[in-house]
């Protein structure tokens, strides 16, 4: 789990066994891609959050238990859906590369 | 009110970018967000310092907003033009704001910085400074912005719309879901609350849907048009999303926003709270 952030977003200051925490990065043709829009549906589809990746690509959610899907957008880029399985404790590690 | 007045597209800011008598803001949840890039000409304002209180959980005071926008530059007779990331969110904050402080020409960018980025318009790093003004505000209109009491007295009385994720609404999430999930208040909904996420508002790119679209959206929730409506989300921001939405492009009729919002409500001692995806009894 330590090795889950390396070269992404720090952790510093939140507790993370209370937490399901889904991240990753976004990349392009294997470049990382900052400034796209990830955004998190529940089981529903419904929207529950979005956040901008980070200069190296990363993002972060802080979600509950259960199945979820990250949909990432970014300029000249088609629409990319990933699903994920989050659970308290863990941390899901996903890659989104960009087509 | 409607979409002419309230609203701009990305295309005509560009057009307009440097016109007199206008002024952009951006107002991000992400408040380094403009140090990093923004709209040529435009100017910042942070949520966290320039619009809150700094000791007392409250907005600024009349003469601390005259204060700050004469600092900034921004004069009584500007088109005032905001625009930010995450959907708007913050920006249409600062829209309800200004309305609260009674500044007659304010808009919202359509869309706002998503939309910018993702249409591959130009952001500047550029240092934006305006020469001071003698900015006079109104006295706090408050027939648009709600307080806890309104909020306990609207229960199975009025519009209640609760503008979170449906997990956060249910009792499921504490925030949204960017934050961490550990906060001290309780989670749930209040009584009577229809559960219409912010999200339905928009379109992927952040851009609003259309009148008819929103009309449908809360139609469909049963809106009653003869009652007075609260919009609350967590704390404040995304509920002024939905507030623009009512007042400003539907043309309702004294909607107010809920700033203290879940954060403020879910802390109350003996108010109550409903649990799960129904709105719950009175």
């Amino acid at each position: 789990m330590c090795g889950a952030t390396t070269g992404g977003l720090s952790l510093a200051g939140i507790d993370v066994a209370k937490e399901a925490i889904i991240q990753g990065q976004v990349t392009r043709s294997g470049e990382p891609v900052g400034g796209a829009y990830v955004r998190l549906l529940d089981k529903s589809g419904e929207f529950t959050a979005e956040v901008p990746t980070s200069a190296t690509g990363h993002f972060r959610f802080f979600a509950g238990d259960g199945q979820w899907t990250l949909r990432t957008l970014a300029p000249r880029a088609e629409v990319t859906d990933r699903q994920v399985v989050a659970q308290t404790g863990q941390i899901a590690e996903i890659e989104i590369a960009l087509v | 009110m409607t979409r002419e007045n309230s609203l701009v597209s990305a295309q005509w800011v560009e057009e307009n970018l440097g016109a007199d008598k206008l002024v952009l803001i951006e107002v991000d949840e992400d408040t380094a967000a403009y140090d990093k890039g923004h709209i040529a000409g435009a100017i910042k304002l942070d949520w966290t310092t320039d619009l809150q209180d700094q000791v007392r959980r409250d907005f600024l005071n009349k003469a601390q907003f005259e204060a700050l926008l004469s600092a900034k530059g921004v004069a009584n007779d500007d088109t005032v033009v905001l625009y930010g990331g995450n959907n708007n969110w913050f920006a249409a904050y600062a829209f309800w704001y200004f309305k609260l402080y009674g500044h007659t020409d304010v808009k919202l960018l359509d869309g706002g910085r998503k939309k910018w980025e993702l249409d591959s318009r130009e952001l500047t790093a550029d240092e934006v400074t305006r020469p001071g003004t003698t900015y006079v505000a109104q006295e706090q209109d408050h027939s648009i912005r709600a307080f806890r009491d309104d909020v306990v007295a609207a229960i199975g009385a009025q519009n209640l719309v609760d503008v979170r994720s449906p997990d956060e609404y249910a009792g499921r999430l504490l925030a949204p879901a960017h934050l961490p999930q550990e906060q001290s208040q309780r989670a749930g909904h209040v009584p009577t609350s229809v559960n219409v996420p912010w999200s339905k508002n928009a379109n992927d790119d952040g851009t609003f849907k259309s009148d008819a679209e929103l009309e449908a959206l809360y139609n469909e929730v049963g809106f009653d048009e003869n009652k007075d409506t609260i919009a609350l989300c967590r704390i404040g921001e995304r509920s002024s999303l939905t507030w623009f939405v009512l007042q400003e492009l539907l043309g309702k009729k004294n909607v107010k926003n809920y700033d203290g919002s879940w954060t403020e409500y879910g802390s109350l001692v003996g108010v109550p709270i409903a649990l799960g995806d129904e709105p719950g009894e009175a």
